[in-house]
């Protein structure tokens, strides 16, 4: 269940317009079912009052869009979950994106549906969803059906890291500095399991990716203009997986280089299409870097050092 | 060297400045080391690359290690700091991932260390024999025909 909604958000877009805050703004409109609204990007006030929506399925992280957004004439007005603003921070920390062009207005967040989740629950097509009152109500051909908000609620959303809103221009919310520690649990446990038992979980896990790249390419901190995936001469180009080595050589990689730098957002999780629990990856590394080097949460101001490129004297040895 | 007939493959990437001049040394001062150490000069330790490690394994190779200066030594002031760090994180995804970490070792040698290299190439050696084929992180058709059954 969202904090704000749809009318006030469309209303609030509206007013930027017309007041000439922005020239744009970045927002969903319907996608072609009920569960998976697309991102799009609104110039007019009519063009907010007739195709702006907002609901428990706009999901996707605008952070990265941005990038390519703010190279744009003009600014843009996006509204941003408390968990966006950590990838925000972090690109503009890297200098990826250009804080004079983006007007942030943070909004309230109490989590995101899981589209697979629901769609396994329901077991038929969705025809309508709408949430209130912590209860997300499903039309399907098979007649209506409700479910408690907890129960179809994203992974990462269960275990949100935080509803602080590290960066904005503006907040439509009451702040909030909730956090949850409980995000690592998973990752202990299966540090706890015998390392046959690590390896046949991660295994078939891996075993499933089809290499589409939909983790790469959602990803807020994957950034970089030419990808090691796309170079012919890494051994790791962008195909299909041809055997174990090089499905594990390719979620390995691509932990590794947002090590230091992943906000734990969870958008690799969500867009892989084979359910591939990829956050355990990158909550490894966050956890290891905690565990070595201090906490360190990236995105969590501007202007921080991630720990892979500072060091110390006294790091522990391997 | 063999263990029960098995002889592993051992890639060692050593900096240019401090562990090849020591493996160079090892070899001028008549230490012997396994000769199934295969070592690749690279400018700094820093330059190891995950890929790389990844890689040699995938190619084949049933142990992997790095060796730099010193810490403080380090031709580049602070490569070897950035490969700890690197190494100590990678080191311990791959045992997260069910990988057995003492296929890895960092390990830091000088120029004038010829003998450190030696023993530290004999210990590796052993340590890989004893873990037996690299299966888990390996490329299957980098393996001979008899190798696969």
């Amino acid at each position: 269940m969202q904090k704000q909604n749809g009318t006030e958000l469309k209303n609030k877009a509206k007013q930027l317009l017309q007041n000439k805050t922005v020239d744009r703004v970045a927002g969903f409109c319907a996608g072609e079912f009920a569960y998976d609204p697309s991102p799009c990007v609104f110039y007019s006030a009519e063009e907010i009052e007739e195709n702006m929506i907002y609901d428990c399925f706009c999901s996707p992280n605008f952070s990265k869009f941005l990038v390519k957004e703010t190279k744009k004439p003009g600014r843009i007005a996006v509204f941003m979950k408390p968990c966006d603003t950590y990838s925000l921070n972090q690109l503009i920390t890297e200098h990826k994106i250009d804080k004079d062009k983006i007007y942030i207005a943070g909004i309230g967040c109490d989590g995101m549906v899981d589209v697979f989740k629901l769609r396994n629950k329901t077991g038929s097509a969705i025809l309508k969803a709408s949430c209130d009152n912590g209860a997300l109500t499903v039309k399907t051909p098979d007649g209506d059906m409700t479910f408690a908000f907890d129960e179809v609620l994203a992974e990462r959303c269960l275990v949100c890291k935080s509803k602080k809103h590290v960066y904005y221009d503006e907040l439509l919310c009451e702040p909030s500095f909730e956090t949850d520690t409980g995000r690592f649990d998973k990752v202990e446990q299966i540090e706890k399991m015998s390392a046959d038992a690590r390896y046949e979980f991660f295994r078939s896990e891996l075993s499933k990716c089809i290499r589409c790249n939909a983790c790469r390419d959602a990803c807020p901190a994957c950034t970089c203009e030419t990808c090691v995936f796309g170079e012919s001469s890494s051994g790791a180009e962008s195909r299909e997986n041809a055997n174990e080595f090089e499905e594990k050589l390719f979620h390995i990689i691509r932990a590794y280089h947002v090590a230091g730098r992943c906000t734990d957002c969870g958008e690799c999780s969500r867009v892989c299409p084979q359910r591939i629990p990829l956050h355990l990856l990158n909550r490894k590394f966050i956890l290891d870097i905690n565990r070595f080097y201090g906490v360190y949460q990236a995105g969590e101001t501007v202007g921080q050092i991630p720990p892979l490129t500072d060091k110390n004297e006294s790091d522990p040895e391997v | 060297m063999q263990l029960n007939g098995y002889k592993p493959k051992i890639v060692a990437f050593c900096c240019n400045w401090c562990s090849y001049a020591g493996a160079d040394l090892a070899g001028s001062s008549r230490f012997t080391y396994p000769d199934n150490v295969k070592i690749i000069r690279v400018p700094c330790s820093c330059r190891v690359d995950p890929v790389f490690i990844l890689r040699a394994f995938g190619g084949g190779a049933d142990g992997v290690m790095i060796c730099g200066c010193h810490p403080g030594d380090c031709h580049y002031t602070s490569g070897n700091y950035h490969t700890r760090r690197r190494m100590k994180l990678l080191f311990s995804m791959l045992d997260y991932l069910g990988i057995e970490k003492e296929r890895m070792k960092l390990i830091w040698i000088s120029a004038s260390e010829g003998e450190k290299f030696a023993s530290a190439a004999t210990d590796f050696m052993n340590t890989v024999a004893r873990l037996g084929e690299n299966r888990r992180l390996g490329d299957l058709r980098c393996k001979s025909k008899t190798e696969q059954n």
